[in-house]
């Protein structure tokens, strides 16, 4: 008897471990690059989100007209701009901002869009036409162009119109991908049994599917925080990005668009290049793991 | 065939006209109408005002949308404020040099894509394998216009190979052989930049699903027959993976319209993209608005083309 009962709970323990997040997290911890990329990245958001809060902001964005353009040395350790401002602070306070942006965005986009694709896909039918005729319409829009006439319109313009303008138009890739697998929840078993139950529908929706989809959203959000670092960044290298009196990321590489700046400044544009390649890079092989670990014809172990 | 194109037109067009909607929306929205620019501001205030009044800018905001739509219909898209000049011929000036560039990309991206998801996935998990998956690795994790910088870096200023700006040398006579080369000359680094990058998705669609197609029934038939192993690839395998890529010329349209505001404006290359940007920062509505309209006419087309195509590949979407 005390044989078997063991077998059991070793069993249930078995199972156990194959739930959810744990598989993400085992996936992680197996891909050596993935884990490597993991921490590189919390490493350096830790790091900026540090050294900013000691950086003195005014101190960095002064305009020092007796070090303009000055290469790297040891006091300004990336060198200067074009008003004498030391790079490397620049580089920070930017790698935060552009970090902070991406994650507004990356949230935001996911709260809209899972709740839209979760709506529409739970309830079906009608609604559900109703509502990807507006996804579509969203789909269709010159996306790029709207976000920069947006950002010209918008009067008293700040960080925050800045996000919202960037979620309106990003939001319907996640929601159309949450829609066709609460498509396909909605007929299984335990949804059905649910409902006869008499649960209330935003119960189900939420309580029932949405941790369903969990680690799929986990997976989506990844990606796309990837993807919203490097659209920040172009945005603002355009000039259409952040306020001015907020640096980002894309505003260091916006200086190249000088062709003096370009071609014999290095220091002033390369090291956010390869900084946003870097974090790009670090954040998709994260979410490379997950996807594939969502993927049980994919998963290690 | 045909019922499908016209139930698909149909959704096209309400689209178009919700876009256009929208557009003109954007347009009220913005500093300046019709007459700023076109009016010297010291005129007398009660003249403007008559002017105002005489163009309509004065009704209810229904009239004036059925007056600019029609306009547009008719090839009217008003005067830009900063080239003093039609904005439709304003456009058509770049339009020419845009879609070259287009053309040129999609052309490389294709010549990139093709050879390069062949071999990846017929190959796969061999040496070749791994160098291509690897370049579509890094390309999807850089940024276009960072790519584009450092191509211009590289190959534009240290290198000198290609020139860094405009679409053509000054002084050469259009229609001449000169011309033309130093047209493409122009043409090159800029359309290699973002094909190099819009390519990897391409590639990496098309060896997944040579990769899927391998393993069907009707390849080991096809084996079993006889036919020979180019025959399988060229033949079976090559026409049955063709279809996620038709599928994705469609949204290789949207890609284009973002990735020639990038990359005009970094090679200072005197297309749409780059009219867009300069109009946005200068404030010449009119100019912003009638490009947001073009392309987001040419993002409905390009939906629609690539849904065509893939009802042309693929008979079971028709039958729905």
């Amino acid at each position: 008897m005390e044989a078997i009962k063991l077998d059991i709970k070793k069993e249930k323990k078995a199972h156990k471990s194959q739930t959810g997040l744990s598989i993400l997290w085992r996936e992680i911890i197996h891909d050596k690059l993935a884990l490597i990329s993991l921490i590189f990245f919390i490493g350096i958001t830790v790091t900026v989100f540090v050294i900013s809060l000691v950086l003195d902001l005014d101190e960095i964005v002064r305009v020092d007209l007796f070090a303009i353009h000055e290469p790297p040395s040891r006091t300004f350790w990336l060198g200067t701009d074009y008003g004498g401002r030391d790079i490397f602070g620049q580089l920070i306070i930017g790698t935060r901002n552009s970090l902070l942006i991406g994650f507004i965005v990356t949230i935001l986009t996911g709260v809209i869009g899972v709740t839209f694709g979760l709506i529409s896909g739970y309830f079906a039918g009608h609604l559900d036409n109703v509502m990807m005729r507006i996804l579509e319409f969203f789909n269709i829009l010159p996306f790029l162009m709207l976000v920069i006439v947006f950002v010209a319109l918008v009067p008293k313009y700040s960080t925050v119109s800045f996000s919202l303008i960037m979620t309106a138009f990003l939001w319907m890739e996640i929601a159309r991908i949450i829609r066709a697998k609460a498509l396909q929840e909605r007929e299984l078993d335990y949804i059905q049994a649910s409902k006869t139950l008499g649960t209330p529908n935003w119960k189900i929706m939420f309580g029932h599917v949405l941790p369903n989809l969990s680690s799929l959203i986990i997976v989506i959000l990844t990606l796309n925080l990837a993807a919203n670092i490097g659209l920040e960044s172009g945005l603002s290298f355009l000039g259409f990005g952040f306020p001015e009196d907020t640096p980002s990321l894309g505003t260091l590489l916006s200086y190249a668009r000088n062709p003096q700046t370009l071609q014999d400044r290095w220091w002033i544009w390369l090291p956010a290049a390869i900084l946003i390649f870097l974090l790009m890079l670090s954040v998709r092989n994260v979410g490379e793991a997950l996807k594939r670990a969502t993927d049980p014809r994919q998963r290690r172990g | 065939m045909w019922k499908f194109i016209v139930r698909r037109l149909m959704i096209a067009l309400p689209q178009i006209a919700l876009l256009s909607l929208i557009v003109f929306i954007i347009a009220l929205m913005m500093p300046g109408d019709a007459l700023t620019g076109l009016v010297d501001p010291t005129l007398d205030p009660a003249a403007i005002a008559a002017q105002r009044e005489r163009l309509g800018l004065n009704n209810p905001w229904y009239v004036q949308y059925g007056d600019w739509i029609s306009g547009v219909i008719r090839g009217d898209l008003g005067q830009s404020f900063r080239y003093k000049m039609d904005v439709t011929e304003l456009i058509g000036s770049r339009l020419v040099n845009t879609f070259w560039l287009s053309l040129l990309t999609t052309v490389i991206t294709y010549l990139i894509a093709l050879p390069l998801g062949i071999i990846s996935g017929r190959y796969h998990d061999s040496l070749r394998d791994q160098v291509i998956t690897g370049y579509t690795y890094f390309g999807f994790a850089t940024p276009l216009f960072i790519f584009a910088l450092v191509m211009l870096w590289i190959f534009g200023f240290n290198t000198g190979w290609f020139p860094t700006g405009g679409s053509v040398a000054p002084g050469l006579t259009p229609g001449t052989w000169a011309y033309v080369l130093s047209k493409i000359h122009h043409l090159l680094l800029p359309a290699l930049s973002m094909a190099l990058i819009t390519t990897v998705s391409t590639v990496q669609y098309l060896r997944s699903e040579i990769i899927d197609t391998k393993q069907k029934d009707f390849i080991i038939t096809a084996r079993s027959k006889g036919a020979s192993e180019s025959r399988v690839y060229n033949y079976h395998i090559f026409r049955n993976s063709l279809l996620p890529i038709s599928a994705l010329f469609g949204s290789d349209i949207a890609k284009l319209i973002s990735g020639t505001i990038f990359v005009e404006s970094i090679y200072s290359y005197p297309g749409m993209g780059q009219l867009f940007v300069e109009s946005i920062l200068q404030r010449d509505s009119s100019v912003a608005i009638a490009l947001v309209l073009l392309f987001g006419i040419a993002n409905i087309l390009g939906t629609l083309i690539s849904d065509v195509i893939l009802s042309l590949v693929d008979p079971r979407i028709r039958i729905k």
